[in-house]
This record gives structure tokens, C-alpha cells and sequence, in this order.
């Protein structure tokens, strides 16, 4: 099994006043865990890949507690969250796809068996691309005031032969939600949609 | 308060390899970016006093946010980096009344020295504009090893009427640092240059 080489480390944390409207008592937080892995399977055709989710499981827990950290150490506070890759030129999206079972299930196993879908997205690029992660309410995809995202990525990352890996997690909803919808306090919480 | 401050984003990065080789122990470097009203949008003032006080609330708490996530005493920064870019509706002149006659002394207050001058860049732009922060040693700025930047951005800062302000302190020098000049060890830190 390959070792997970990791070029560097990358945390972002915004801390959302308002957006125009009335100030919040308590500021939205969104976190973002980045790391520039190399990709070992970048340059050829490798058709059996499937092992490297394995490698990657301890840098995904790693960097869901970087981000629970970062949102003050309580995993209680954490509402939201999602995922993302960018893929370097020599690799492909295939190779993002590892991301989703390492990724996801730290989070969830992290958060205390979230239960809705981790949102997700993925793309090839170069150096300084961004990635637009999307965010989901935790326990139920169709919270509509958690649909959100944050932008990631990094001047000098991906090269052709890494993968930049993305953790996202937020304390609530958009900072002045109102377009209706399932409401937090709604959640039935039994199939992680609603 | 005088700032009205909507958001604060801060960065962290830490870099493990570079070239295939290890960097032990990382380097680390850390931003505190504040996204404020800018107080003379759209009007031409002569009196910019109420930035320069402004300017002096951030250095403080932009400050104490970037040696918060890189975890480790103030009085251990190595180097620092200051910058700040203006919506379309200011003037360049309100990032300079900001940045130059009163952020750096609580900046240095914090850190317990800072001999040297704190490297700054500013611009004017739309929303998601990069800012390049400069890095210098803080207490002899020809310290070479130390000569660096770090790139920060906000896709959704500055609004037209609103000011992005940073700061930037790391731990350490560029990771494979080797093109000779003044070391640390050799810093006299009388004059803030050597």
C-alpha cells in the first residue's frame, strides 16, 4: 500500500458577522481543512486503486479534528459540512473519488454518526485553482438554511502529481437564512434527509 | 469598536516536504484577514483619522487571531507582513491610513519586539482579489531566509464599500531556505535592518 506523502497542511476559519442585515448574536463559523497529498497513481492508468481509501483514513480523521479544533473543540457545535478534490493534470477525477468513503466517514464517525449524505464535489486542475465546496446540514440533507458553501485552494497546489483533499465544516446556518424550507428544529433525523 | 467588521478569516499553512525533501520541523505561517465597512466609500475626505484608529484596533486583534492558529507564544514569531485592499468604491489612500500610521505598534506590542519595519502591500479591487502580504524578518529585515509572502483571499471581499486588512506572522523562514545573506543567528536587532 502506497504511504500518504503529505506536502502541506492548509486551515482556513471565517467568522461571519452579517452580510448586510441584522449583526448575529452568535457568528457563523466555517472551517476548512486542506492537504496536498501526492497522487501515486498520477502519470499512467492504474486500474486497481481502490486500496488507497484505506491509506487515507488516518489524515481524514486527522483533519476532521483539525476542523473541530478549529471551531472551538466541540463537536456538538458542528451543523454543517462537505467535501471536496482537486486532482492534479497528471492524475484524473477517479482518483478525487477516493476522497468520498475516507473523508466522509471521518466526519461522520467524528460528529457522532451524522447521519445525511456529505456533500461533495471534485475537479482536475492546475496550481491556484478553487473549488467551491458545497454544505449540507449533518442529520438532514434538506435543511435548506445549511445549504451552503466555501471556496478553497492554494496558489502553489495541486501540482500534475498531487491531489488536494478539502474538509469543510460550519457552527449553523447562512448567516440571514430566510427562504423557508425544512428547519433544524424539524429533523426527524432517521434517513439523513429530512 | 470603531471598525465595523463583517467577517474575519483566518489562514494557516504548514508546509511538510518541499521537492521530495522533509522540512523538520514545518513552517508554518499564519494570516488574520478582517473584511470592514470602509467609512469614506464614495466620498472624497481629506481627515482619515477614524482609519488610522481603526487600523490601530486591527493590528491588535488581527494579531492575536494569526498567533492564535499557529499555536505558539507571541514572543515566538519569527516574521511578519501586514496588507490591504479597498472595494472599488475607496481610495488607495484609506488602505495607507489604515496600514502605516498606527497598526504596527500593537502589532509589536503583542509580539513583545519588532525592530523592523512591517512589509505592506495594498491595492484596490472586486470581490475575491488576491493580496500578496509581504513577509520580513521582525527584528532585522535583511534577514534573508525570512524574505517571503503569503497569498490570502476572500471570493466574496471587499464589497465595493468595504476594506480587506491582514496580517500575516509565521514561525519560521521559507522551508529550504539557501541563498546565503544575513542569518538569524547573526541578527543584532538594534536598527530593525540587521
Amino acid at each position: 500500500m502506497p504511504e500518504v506523502q503529505v506536502r502541506k497542511l492548509f486551515t482556513a476559519v471565517e467568522e461571519i458577522f452579517h452580510e448586510g442585515g441584522p449583526r448575529s448574536a452568535l457568528p457563523l463559523r466555517r472551517a476548512a481543512a486542506l492537504a496536498v497529498i501526492h497522487n501515486p497513481f498520477a502519470g499512467a492508468y492504474v486500474q486497481e486503486i481502490a486500496s488507497f481509501m484505506d491509506d487515507l483514513k488516518p489524515l481524514g480523521l486527522k483533519m476532521a479534528l483539525s476542523l473541530v479544533t478549529a471551531l472551538g473543540g466541540n463537536a456538538k457545535a458542528v451543523e454543517g459540512y462537505g467535501k471536496g478534490a482537486i486532482v492534479g493534470a497528471a492524475g484524473e477525477l477517479e482518483h478525487g473519488a477516493l476522497w468520498h468513503v475516507p473523508g466522509g466517514y471521518a466526519m461522520r464517525e467524528l460528529l457522532g454518526g451524522a447521519k445525511a449524505i456529505v456533500a461533495s464535489t471534485k475537479k482536475v486542475g492546475g496550481p491556484g485553482t478553487r473549488l467551491d465546496v458545497p454544505i449540507t446540514h449533518i442529520n438532514a440533507s434538506y435543511v435548506r438554511s445549511h445549504f451552503d458553501s466555501m471556496e478553497v485552494g492554494l496558489a502553489d497546489a495541486p501540482s500534475a502529481d498531487e491531489i488536494l483533499l478539502a474538509l469543510v465544516m460550519t457552527t449553523g446556518p447562512r448567516v440571514h437564512a430566510r427562504v423557508g424550507g425544512l428547519k433544524a428544529s424539524e429533523i426527524e433525523g432517521e434517513d439523513g434527509l429530512r | 469598536m470603531k471598525a465595523s467588521i463583517r467577517k474575519i478569516v483566518t489562514f494557516m499553512e504548514e508546509t511538510n516536504t518541499e521537492m521530495g525533501r522533509a522540512i523538520n520541523p514545518s513552517t508554518r505561517r499564519a494570516a488574520a484577514v478582517a473584511v470592514i465597512e470602509n467609512p469614506y466609500a464614495g466620498k472624497y475626505v481629506e481627515d482619515l483619522s477614524e482609519l488610522m484608529t481603526i487600523g490601530e484596533e486591527l493590528g491588535e486583534l488581527l494579531t492575536l487571531r494569526a498567533v492564535a492558529a499557529l499555536g505558539i507564544p507571541a514572543t515566538s514569531v519569527e516574521s511578519y507582513g501586514k496588507a490591504a485592499a479597498v472595494g472599488e468604491n475607496g481610495e488607495i489612500e484609506h488602505a495607507a491610513a489604515i496600514l502605516h500610521p498606527k497598526l504596527g505598534t500593537p502589532v509589536r506590542r503583542v509580539l513583545g519586539k519588532g525592530a523592523a519595519l512591517i512589509p505592506s502591500s495594498k491595492k484596490r479591487g472586486g470581490m475575491g482579489v488576491v493580496l500578496d502580504i509581504p513577509l520580513g524578518h521582525k527584528d532585522a529585515a535583511f534577514v534573508r531566509s525570512h524574505f517571503d509572502g503569503m497569498e490570502v483571499r476572500i471570493n466574496d471581499a471587499p464589497r465595493a464599500n468595504e476594506i480587506v486588512v491582514a496580517v500575516a506572522v509565521t514561525d519560521s523562514g521559507r522551508p529550504l531556505a539557501r541563498v546565503g545573506g544575513l542569518t538569524k543567528d547573526q541578527i543584532k536587532g538594534e536598527d530593525g535592518l540587521r
